[in-house]
């Protein structure tokens, strides 16, 4: 009996070697698999193990905008964003359910402490015993900024954005109607779910980043790009251009007007005045005469067309048309047809103009700290583009100060405080209200804030100047706020 | 394989080794069984602080107590080895007793996470099973003794072979019974005795096989008999088909009413290698695996739950959160310990449902990673391995079958559960002896080792006259025919 004896006892052992190669197997070559695949909540959970870093604002008393809380339940932390709705399309949302978002996602390698810039660090809490915690970001934003555009924003759909020109630094980004990061974090699954079901089938588009996640046509105050095309090709603001009261554009009938009908003033205008009143036809004529070719390379010179710039939050790419035909070319001059910007990139307009011609890469994160609060990284400001000379950039500056000081921009100024800026009431689909614009940037001689302010829908077709009644006063109040807490 | 099991004479010479040398005595290797022992206990009280210190971050209070009753527990078992089976094997009642010291921490730390989930509402009802597991391994322990001391010479069993047969089948009938039998979790394999459900074909398996290996030694000189040679192979006669059918029939019916497919493929499989070691034909084995193919095929066609288990088997990420879900959690257990594990405490391995039972050893996974399930599993083949090699070395056919068909059956039964939670074959529910949760699996596993360790005391028992190992392996070929043949 003993020789098939030994048969079954390599078979037994022939099983066991099955096990352990399998065991192998799964634990190594396939685990990584299993670790990562998307059912798997242990490492999930792991993660609320620790305390993830903070996200915190450069004001000088460094308020948090979110952090991680200790509580006594099944997860040992707990996130929690104490300015609710302010900061939230930045900061975005650490949901169990739904992932992060924001600067939580950008970020997320940091502030769980996985990133390698913490492997010091890491390396002698495994040494010391402690509870390993992830690392801080400070972000640019200034709490009084960003409060004064959520404050102008309220009750309206659109966005703000404020750059310091000189760094490209993002001291505000507020987008509405905004949402509560709190509740699609939240450990109660049914209540997160319900938050976030009903705010994703809003209409009103609540998740959005309407900041750099949505382009707009930019209506007039694109005319401040066209205005920097034609002072590069050798007008000057004196220079006295068509304004008809309306142009017949080649191969249509359909004649061009201005806002409600109205004249320039005059046939021939100056370039200064047709930037202050806005005259459509000058500036129509001003882009079939340049040609696509200027106007597109004038608009990439300020980033349009741009489709990788992360602040670290990815921007939607902003777009000059194409091939656009002599007709659509001239429509590109007054920032209609198919000229698409998100409110980033026109904040980004008026901070080349204000620096000089020299576009800033904009940026949210100030600096980086490891958890014993030492700085790993530190923002460093980059020249982005190129986009107009200094010359050229002053006699802007000049136009743009005309433009509020006795033009369709009035409702920006401020008591002794010179503002340069642009409105624009931008059409976009037939019988809807236009989009209110603003961008300017202020003081104009020494500029310390320039910001881009969209209101959707919040314009009258019927008049010019409501897009500086909606949008200005927004950007008034939030130059005001910068300059206050100089 | 080869040098273990070679022709040089190596069993039977191992055998023989102490007795001609003559000097050991009883108790041989029996200080190295106390010292595994002492190892053993020192491992799983060191598991046992790991989870106490993870779960509140302080030596538990109660690691004196558990140590002194788990040790006490394993000094009464090598006591019993040491006054009743002084020869026996030195390696198994360790091994068993590291697997059984491991499960019991690993009940615990899984208990302390139902807990905790109770206290933070995530889960509505935690069991408390660790104690409970204690007071069955102390049963479990004693039984062994008890075993040991009673039963002082196995070949007496076969006398009993037939009361085994109608004990096992009546226990194996039980769950079928109305008022008694429990079905849980869509397996009618359980019964309710006072506040308890045990599960009586654990202890069947262990009383039919008594009766496998008595009835195959005074049956297998007919069954060896070859009517027809057909390329190579002798096949048997057709009337002496008769009991492999039966025993067909028996797992099937197993598998039909009690809906049990693990106990079903164990039964028959541990029957048809008994067969085949008593006959030394391949034929039987060859018969037999085509008649589980076919029992398999039409149990795959005609049983929803069967079908169902194959493809989760095939697709387990196809339904991740519904029927996949034991197995996909079984696998993210295994994969997110990866090699070193997360640490006793610090996973989660509660996740996986049944993890105290089926799936406990998706918690070595998890918590102590690749290294803990190979040498888990490294534990199990030692016991196999040893328990095979008592089989080789036996005097006797009975003693031969039956540790043979235990031994086998073990590795069987391993192979059948962790293949299963580790996604390699489809899942069937059968207990992970020692490891898993459950009094009447660590208690039939405790009288397996008992069993086991009885014939091994035989089988190293030095014969009165040292003779050279070649003439007693001569006589043992030839002394089956005359030793177990009776009227």
């Amino acid at each position: 009996m003993n020789r098939p004896l030994r048969k079954v006892a390599v078979a037994c052992l022939l099983l066991f070697a099955v096990l352990l190669v399998n065991a192998n197997l799964r634990q190594t070559v396939l685990a990584e698999g299993y670790r990562d695949n998307s059912s798997n909540r242990r490492v999930l959970e792991r993660t609320y193990e620790r305390e993830r870093g903070a996200i915190a604002l450069s004001d000088a008393s460094r308020p948090l905008v979110a952090r991680s809380v200790e509580q006594d339940a099944q997860f040992k932390y707990r996130r929690t964003y104490p300015a609710r709705d302010l900061y939230a399309h930045v900061t975005g949302f650490y949901s169990f359910l739904y992932g992060a978002s924001g600067i939580e996602r950008s970020e997320d390698d940091l502030l769980s402490g996985e990133d390698d810039e913490l492997f010091v660090e890491r390396f002698s809490d495994t040494l010391t015993g402690r509870e390993p915690r992830g690392g801080d970001v400070v972000l640019t934003l200034q709490s009084a900024a960003q409060q004064a555009a959520f404050d102008g924003l309220a009750g309206k759909r659109g966005a703000v954005v404020a750059l310091n020109p000189k760094t490209g630094a993002i001291l505000a980004m507020v987008s509405a109607p905004s949402y509560d990061p709190n509740r699609v974090s939240t450990f109660d699954g049914d209540a997160a779910r319900e938050y976030y079901d009903r705010a994703n089938a809003d209409p009103a588009k609540p998740l959005l980043n309407r900041a750099i996640s949505q382009t707009y046509p930019p209506g007039s105050t694109f005319k401040v790009i066209t205005s920097a095309a034609a002072l590069k090709g050798g007008l000057t603001p004196q220079s006295l251009v068509a304004s008809p009261p309306t142009l017949t554009l080649p191969q249509t009938s359909n004649p061009l007007r201005n806002f409600g009908g109205s004249t320039c003033g005059a046939d021939r205008i100056t370039l200064a005045d047709a930037l202050r009143i806005s005259c459509n036809t000058a500036f129509a004529q001003l882009a079939l005469d340049l040609g696509a070719d200027e106007m597109r390379a004038q608009s990439e010179a300020f980033g349009i067309g741009d489709r990788d710039l992360k602040i670290p939050l990815t921007v939607s790419q902003s777009r000059y048309p194409a091939d656009p035909t002599p007709p659509q070319l001239g429509q590109t001059g007054i920032g209609q047809f198919d000229v698409q910007v998100s409110p980033l990139q026109m904040a980004m307009v008026a901070s080349g103009v204000a620096n000089r011609g020299q576009v800033m890469k904009p940026y949210l994160i100030q600096e980086v700290q490891a958890p014993d609060l030492s700085r790993l990284r530190i923002a460093e400001p980059e020249v982005y583009r190129d986009a107009v000379t200094p010359a050229v950039a002053d006699q802007l500056t000049a136009m743009m100060e005309g433009v509020v000081a006795n033009g369709s921009a009035r409702s920006a100024q401020i008591d002794g405080v010179r503002v340069a800026g642009k409105t624009g009431t931008a059409q976009n689909a037939p019988g809807a209200a236009p989009h209110a614009w603003f961008i300017g940037f202020a003081p104009a001689d020494d500029p310390q804030v320039a910001v881009a302010v969209l209101v959707e829908n919040g314009g009258d077709a019927g008049s010019e100047a409501t897009g500086g009644r909606v949008a200005a006063p927004i950007a008034r109040s939030v130059l005001q706020a910068v300059l206050a807490g100089r | 394989m080869t040098d273990t099991f070679g022709d040089s004479g190596g069993p039977v010479g191992e055998v023989a080794g102490p007795a001609a040398s003559g000097t050991t005595g009883p108790g041989i290797r029996r200080g190295a069984e106390l010292a595994l022992l002492v190892l053993a206990l020192g491992i799983s009280l060191l598991a046992y602080t790991a989870v106490g210190l993870a779960a509140d971050g302080r030596v538990p209070s109660g690691v004196a107590g558990y140590g002194a009753g788990l040790g006490g527990l394993f000094l009464l078992a090598h006591l019993a080895a040491r006054r009743f089976a002084p020869y026996a094997d030195p390696l198994i009642v360790p091994c068993v007793a590291m697997l059984n010291g491991l499960g019991l921490v690993l009940i615990r730390r899984i208990d302390f996470e139902q807990a905790e989930k109770v206290r933070l509402g995530t889960k509505r009802f935690a069991s408390t099973d660790a104690p409970l597991q204690l007071v069955w391994t102390a049963i479990g322990i004693v039984a062994f003794c008890a075993v040991l001391a009673i039963i002082r010479d196995h070949t007496k069993l076969s006398r009993y072979a037939y009361t085994c047969a109608a004990l096992g089948l009546l226990l194996l009938l039980l769950p079928m019974l109305p008022g008694i039998g429990r079905e849980i979790n869509g397996a009618r394999l359980w019964i309710r005795v006072g506040p308890m459900t045990v599960q009586p074909s654990e202890i069947a398996k262990v009383l039919l096989l008594i009766f496998y290996a008595s009835y195959l030694v005074t049956k297998r000189d007919v069954l060896s008999l070859a009517s027809r040679r057909l390329g190579g192979l002798y096949l048997p006669r057709a009337r002496d088909l008769g009991p492999i059918v039966v025993a067909w029939f028996a797992s099937l019916s197993v598998l039909v009413f009690q809906k049990d497919l693990g106990s079903s493929l164990l039964f028959f499989a541990i029957f048809l290698v008994v067969l085949y070691v008593a006959t030394e034909r391949t034929s039987w084995l060859l018969i037999g695996l085509g008649m589980f193919a076919v029992g398999a095929y039409a149990a795959y066609l005609s049983f929803g739950h069967v079908r169902q288990r194959v493809d989760i088997w095939l697709h387990p990420f196809d339904d991740p959160n519904g029927d996949g879900f034991q197995l996909v959690q079984s696998l993210f257990g295994f994969g997110t310990g990866g090699l070193t594990g997360v640490g006793l405490g610090q996973g989660s391995p509660d996740s996986v449902p049944f993890a105290k039972t089926d799936f406990i050893l998706a918690t070595v996974g998890e918590e102590l990673g690749l290294a803990g399930v190979m040498a888990v599993l490294v534990l199990f083949a030692l016991i196999v391995e040893r328990g095979l090699r008592t089989a080789l070395t036996c005097r006797d056919s009975f003693g031969k079958l039956l540790a043979t068909g235990l031994s086998f059956g073990l590795a069987l039964q391993v192979f059948v559960i962790v293949g299963g939670v580790t996604g390699l074959i489809p899942l069937t529910g059968v207990t992970l002896p020692w490891l898993s949760y459950g009094g009447s699996s660590v208690v039939s596993n405790w009288l397996l080792v008992a069993v086991l360790m009885r014939i091994s005391d035989a089988a190293r028992r030095p014969t009165a006259a040292a003779v050279a190992p070649s003439v007693a392996r001569e006589a043992l070929e030839d002394a089956h025919t005359q030793v177990v043949r009776r009227p």
